[in-house]
């Protein structure tokens, strides 16, 4: 296999090699999908700061496209085990834990008390009861919206469901989207499903759907497509969003010919490459919509795990040990722009959505991964699609539900 | 001559035939003046919605954009190391297995000459799944050579039947007189044949080459990093990257198809003639 | 040793001369068909262990709507990609003239093919994107409401054909322009003064003698069609919501994609179009082999 290996690691390594401690040296291998500018500063940093602590350790680092990663992972788990490998948490990880391809590192928790310091992401590292990876990022899922165009219509930030579709009758008559979206890829889809579903019946009945415990014709999903319908039936949403991905949706919100975007806050970066400020960007926590249910939140985790066949085990644990720390999560997130797994960990304040963020999910009753973090792959992938579908021919309903539910019975 | 020649129709078909020319012509690659012209758009002519007008000016530098910020001519250098590789090993085999299955006679000869002919029709999902197991087995996975390897075995399939075929049509007389006078089975398959099978050598390389060029399917199937995969998967993923720089992606595609295209301007010749083996009788 | 060879070479010599190739093709393509075949009975995520399941793949094939999806779209392919011949015929005969410049227009015409179909990808969906592509502005302009093609399940796997049909028009072309230069004049002038001419003329006494070129243009039509993957993944990834998947999509789907862990049931899929196929090859291979056994 031939492997990526970034500048600054490439010099480290090499002035680690001319050293005296040449013969000490042992080799941590770590295989990322951190391609995209900002994740690969933040690991190159990350890793030069662990080298620092560790002079003896060398960290040699395998760099993959993000989305080839995704297909890589499962060949090099097999074939040619890394010490470390980066992946997602919830059901995401299940595939590998279920074939004995993760390694269990309870004792990496126990021994740093992580379980109180990481207690938030503590659930979506579990499965049998063991904790299978170190989480070290997280964000939150919201709903994004342009400030001017809500001035420009004359109407306020909603409090309540209600108030949302009450200022998209509003943005319809100014010929605005009031909520955007770029379903192309489908994921986009998944988030405004998790967020209605939380809110009409609550986290436990979320997870309770994406683990295959409740079926798709019940009654109370029925409700959560009756709540979306109040947005599709009118033409709430952008037209065309099956045909575009979720930045050309961006585009739209940043041009104001869209109001509000359910996203994740990595699209932050996005809307201000497109001109948006602090001052025009808005970010709300998703409505209410079951008055007095709980606030569960969405958060997507990214995790690393020391896979089975890891040869410096030793090593790999003394990693994740650090990286679970705060002043290291502090470091790394400031980096990401995103925010910090740890409790202790401190958050940019001065940037106003990371902070909205933390108030966000440092409050929430509950967080929820993503729908196909929290699904299983088969289970997610259909229930996407039909999210699609939905928001395309909603009269297509029961239909759809009907495959979901089949799906399930197949799936789990 | 069929249609009837066009130099004896009256005046007005003739003038009517000369304009219909370009004009079917501009149609037929309407597509890929719209790509070639959006490819020297500037960025901020497609900001202002400025699609189809004439470019604000020519922005040569979105050539230079894609090559300076993307991995297209590590890509593009991929693509030539499962090509060229490919090329020659295809050759290598199918000269040997079209000789066999042209010049002897024996029992299962036309039994395995229809193997490498239907082998080569089925569908690639049917070797997916073992193909890339057997590649992560060999430790090739991920790797050019992988990809090469199993382009190789592939095309084996099409070049026998087209090797077998052009020696078919070689004089059988040479091979008896040269028997005749006690030359070795290698001696004429290396002396004899083989000088002879130049014109089909280079058809199939300039074919082989642009079919293993534009696989994309094995590509995604048997890379993944930005190290080893070839242009058409790694354009792909840049697509995925640029979303709405329409530009970048015009000037990528372009990039892409550039070398298939001047092999095939230059040595049209032989390109046609590989393609074309067999519509005559 | 020496004279054994010396006597045997000429029986010895081909399985020599074939040993490399037969070794590879058998390797890489006829062994991997019956391993694909033995999968599609086991359950398999291809990290875990192998399950024996029988026919439980095949079972959940029949009961999924998926699955008659791609396979009633393979057919809407099959049905129009054939399209490509008679297209081909028709601007084989256009171009079959000798005017100044023709030999160029014939190498433009030709050159999508040489194209990947990733660019050609690439290339359509520019074309019909909505809002701004060349394809929408057309319809907007003509019929005052533009469609976007791609994410319209009405439409979209006929705007996938079309983009597959462009560079195998342009195949066809070149083969049928090499066969009308083959056609012998003498038959053709006979038929002249026997006063047939147009269509008349191109059914009875051309078409005939285009017999080989006609043969090879639906062989590649029909295995091209059936082979339809690229243009699906670069154009729409099967969506929206799987309705322009096709069978060899929805295998690589099912099997390998970013949500797919089923090798097995991915290799059921992969049988199902193998046998597909094997109808269209096994009558290939036959006319083929008539041929061949004829001589």
């Amino acid at each position: 296999m031939v492997h990526f290996k970034t500048g600054a690691l490439a010099l480290t390594a090499a002035l680690l090699m001319s050293g005296s401690a040449i013969a000490q040296q042992r080799t941590l291998v770590f295989n990322t999908d951190t391609s995209d500018p900002a994740p690969k500063a933040a690991f190159d940093q990350l890793i030069a700061d662990f080298e620092a602590e560790n002079p003896d350790v060398d960290v040699v680092v395998n760099m993959f496209d993000h989305e080839g990663y995704k297909t890589a992972i499962r060949n090099f788990l097999t074939a040619d085990s890394p010490d470390l490998a980066n992946w997602y948490a919830g059901n995401r990880m299940a595939p590998f834990v279920n074939a004995g391809q993760f390694q269990d590192v309870t004792d990496v928790w126990e021994a740093n008390g992580l379980g109180e310091a990481l207690g938030s992401a503590k659930a979506s590292m579990t499965i049998d009861g063991k904790q299978w990876g170190v989480p070290y990022t997280y964000y939150q899922w919201g709903i994004y919206y342009n400030k001017d165009v809500y001035k420009a219509a004359g109407v306020t930030e909603p409090k309540t469901w209600d108030e949302f579709i009450a200022n998209c009758a509003v943005f319809k008559a100014a010929g605005i989207d009031c909520l955007t979206t770029g379903s192309s890829a489908l994921w986009p889809v998944a988030g405004i499903f998790d967020y209605l579903d939380m809110r009409t019946n609550g986290y436990e009945f979320h997870m309770d759907l994406t683990a295959g415990k409740i079926a798709w014709t019940d009654d109370r999903v029925k409700a959560v497509f009756a709540e979306w319908a109040k947005l599709v039936e009118p033409g709430y949403v952008t037209e065309n969003h099956a045909a575009i991905d979720w930045q050309d949706a961006a585009a739209l919100l940043v041009q104001g010919k869209a109001a509000n975007y359910v996203m994740g806050n990595f699209a932050v970066a996005t809307f201000k490459e497109g001109g948006m400020t602090n001052d025009n960007l808005g970010f709300m926590v998703f409505p209410e919509i079951t008055p007095g249910l709980p606030r569960a939140e969405e958060a997507p985790t990214d995790t690393i795990h020391i896979p089975a066949g890891a040869k410096n085990v030793a090593d790999a644990k003394l990693f994740l040990a650090f990286v679970a720390r705060a002043d290291v999560q502090t470091k790394m997130n400031g980096i990401l722009g995103q925010l910090p797994t740890n409790k202790n960990a401190t958050v940019d304040e001065t940037d106003p959505f990371l902070s909205a963020g933390f108030a966000e999910l440092s409050s929430a009753y509950a967080l929820a991964q993503f729908f196909d973090r929290d699904a299983p792959a088969e289970m997610a992938k259909a229930g996407m699609e039909g999210f699609q579908e939905f928001m395309v021919h909603p009269d297509r309903l029961d239909a759809i539900l009907e495959r979901l539910e089949k799906v399930r019975a197949q799936a789990y | 001559m069929f249609p009837r020649p066009i130099q004896q129709a009256p005046r007005a078909s003739r003038i009517a035939y000369q304009v219909a020319l370009p004009v079917a012509l501009l149609l037929w690659l309407l597509p890929l003046l719209g790509v070639a012209m959006t490819s020297v758009r500037p960025a901020s002519d497609l900001a202002q919605g400025n699609y189809f007008g004439m470019p604000s000016y020519l922005a040569f530098e979105n050539y230079a954009d894609v090559f300076r910020n993307s991995p297209i001519a590590h890509y593009i250098l991929n693509s030539f190391k499962v090509t060229i590789p490919t090329v020659i090993g295809c050759l290598v085999l199918s000269c040997m297995t079209g000789f066999a299955l042209a010049i002897y006679k024996f029992r299962s000869n036309l039994l395995v000459f229809f193997l490498f002919v239907a082998g080569n029709f089925v569908p690639f999902q049917i070797l997916m799944v073992p193909v890339r197991d057997l590649t992560l087995s060999l430790g090739l996975y991920n790797s050019t050579l992988g990809l090469a390897l199993f382009h190789i075995a592939f095309q084996t399939g099409f070049c026998t039947l087209f090797m077998r075929n052009f020696i078919k049509a070689l004089p059988f007389e040479l091979i008896e007189a040269a028997r005749v006078e006690g030359v070795s089975e290698v001696r004429i398959f290396w002396f004899i044949v083989l000088p002879l099978m130049r014109p089909a050598i280079a058809a199939l390389s300039v074919l082989i080459f642009t079919f293993i060029w534009n696989d994309y399917f094995w590509a995604t199937v048997l890379t993944t990093s930005a190290e080893t995969q070839p242009v058409t998967a790694g354009l792909n993923s840049l697509n995925g990257q640029w979303v709405a720089a329409w530009h970048l992606v015009s000037a990528g595609s372009i990039i892409a198809a550039l070398p298939p295209v001047v092999m095939f301007f230059a040595m049209q010749k032989h390109f046609i003639a590989g393609l074309t083996l067999g519509a005559v009788k | 040793m020496q004279a054994y060879w010396k006597r045997s070479q000429r029986k010895l010599a081909p399985w020599l001369f074939l040993a490399p190739g037969l070794a590879m093709f058998a390797l890489y393509v006829i062994i991997p068909i019956f391993q694909s075949m033995a999968i599609s009975f086991y359950d398999w995520d291809g990290l875990g262990e192998k399950i024996w399941i029988g026919t439980a793949n095949y079972v959940e094939l029949i009961d999924d709507d998926a699955f008659y999806t791609s396979l009633k779209n393979n057919v809407i392919w099959l049905v129009l990609y054939l399209l490509a011949v008679p297209a081909g015929l028709m601007i084989a005969i256009f171009l079959n003239q000798t005017v100044w410049g023709i030999r160029a227009y014939k190498s433009l015409f030709f050159f999508p093919f040489v194209i990947s179909q990733v660019v050609v990808g690439l290339m359509f969906s520019w074309f019909y994107a909505p809002n701004f592509g060349l394809f929408y502005k057309l319809i907007e302009t003509v019929t005052g409401d533009g469609v976007a093609i791609l994410a319209d399940e009405r439409f979209v796997t006929y705007g996938i054909i079309v983009a597959g049909l462009w560079p195998q028009i342009a195949y066809v072309m070149i083969l049928y322009l090499t066969g009308l230069n083959n056609v012998a004049p003498d038959q053709v002038e006979a038929a002249r003064l026997d006063g047939a001419k147009g269509w008349r003329m191109l059914w009875y006494v051309i078409l005939p003698q285009l017999r080989p070129a006609t043969f090879i243009a639906v062989v590649v039509t029909v295995i091209g069609a059936l082979r339809s993957f690229d243009l699906v993944s670069i154009m729409t990834n099967g969506g929206p919501y799987g309705s322009s998947r096709v069978l060899s999509f929805y295998m690589y789907e099912q099997a390998l994609s970013e949500y797919g862990y089923r090798m097995g049931y991915g290799a059921a899929i992969a049988v199902v179009l193998f046998a597909i196929m094997m109808v269209f090859i096994s009558g290939f291979i036959w006319k083929m082999w008539r041929d061949e056994t004829e001589r």
